[in-house]
């Protein structure tokens, strides 16, 4: 019998490892919206799991909400970057010092 | 007992596809390992019994986002050597966060009386019954409006990503519609007189 522990756990492993990931990868533009994907989905698992779990359906509306915000998020941010690709040649976060923030 | 197996093979094979995510040198090889853990996640959701969020992440996430991630990362030429330069230097630090975070959530759920742990498990639902309907039964009365605030935020997405990405170069020959279908016999048919025929005009002044 799954319990809802096994999911919290879960989601926390992979909230987790995409925080990992967005450390490890800080320089390549396309690898941290696909950890930002990754912990999105995590945050999803809770949802799913505490819904499923307390009976409650509210949740699985929410993470429908979820769903559409990030498909509109990874849109307008590759829309983003291929952009940013065009002007400087390259997605390395360090190249993007105009600012100089 | 099968359910349990069956979520621990999924859950390792969604934490290793994490890890690949994160670790792997080609932008490609992660994209597709995302698109894996997409897929044991829905997998994992069909066994909580949320099957329409389980086809929706499918359709949506590996149908949609994930191939528009892959088509991205293919277009653009990136020197994967370059970005990859100094992925040591702050690795530890990534992966004691990460440690870190585990560890206060794995607490958290650990804690007795904290509520959530009550939950030893729940009864699966009937055969017949239905998550899609009862889904939708909330989302087009409680929710319908948050439903549309969402057609909305798609909408601006759509036009968004076109105006940003849209560029004008000089240099092309569009073909203007208005214009084309303006056009009148007088300005494009003139007639003149043949080789032969008497000409009032002068000869050299055929137009």
């Amino acid at each position: 019998m799954i319990t809802l522990q096994h999911m919290l756990t879960l989601s926390a492993v992979l909230f987790s490892l995409s925080i990992a990931g967005i450390f490890l990868n800080r320089k390549n533009v396309i690898l941290l919206l696909m950890c930002i994907e990754l912990m999105l989905l995590a945050v999803n698992f809770s949802f799913v799991s505490f819904s499923r779990f307390l009976g409650d359906l509210d949740g699985q509306v929410f993470v429908f909400f979820v769903l559409t915000v990030a498909a509109a998020e990874s849109a307008i941010g590759l829309a983003i970057l291929v952009v940013l690709f065009r002007e400087r040649r390259s997605i390395n976060v360090e190249d993007l010092d105009t600012m100089k923030g | 007992m099968i359910v349990q197996v069956l979520f621990y093979v999924f859950s390792a094979i969604l934490l290793a596809a994490a890890l690949g995510v994160i670790v792997a040198r080609n932008p490609v090889y992660s994209a597709l390992a995302l698109v894996l853990a997409f897929f044991s996640s829905a997998a994992l959701w069909l066994l909580i019994e949320a099957e329409f969020l389980a086809i929706v992440l499918v359709l949506v996430y590996v149908g949609a986002v994930m191939v528009l991630f892959l088509f991205v990362v293919m277009m653009l030429d990136i020197n994967v050597e370059e970005i990859k330069r100094g992925f040591i230097r702050y690795a530890w630090l990534g992966w004691l966060t990460a440690f870190l975070v585990i560890a206060q959530m794995t607490a958290v759920f650990a804690v007795r009386g904290f509520g959530i742990d009550t939950a030893v498990g729940v009864a699966p639902q009937p055969a017949d019954h239905s998550n899609t309907r009862e889904l939708g039964e909330v989302l087009y009365t409680t929710y319908v409006y948050p439903f549309e605030l969402a057609a909305m935020v798609l909408l601006v997405a759509i036009i968004a990503a076109i105006s940003l990405t849209m560029r004008r170069r000089p240099g092309l020959k569009p073909q203007d519609v208005a214009k084309q279908v303006a056009v009148r016999r007088e300005d494009r048919v003139r007639l003149v007189k043949g080789v032969g025929a008497k000409s009032d005009a002068p000869k050299g002044e055929v137009p």
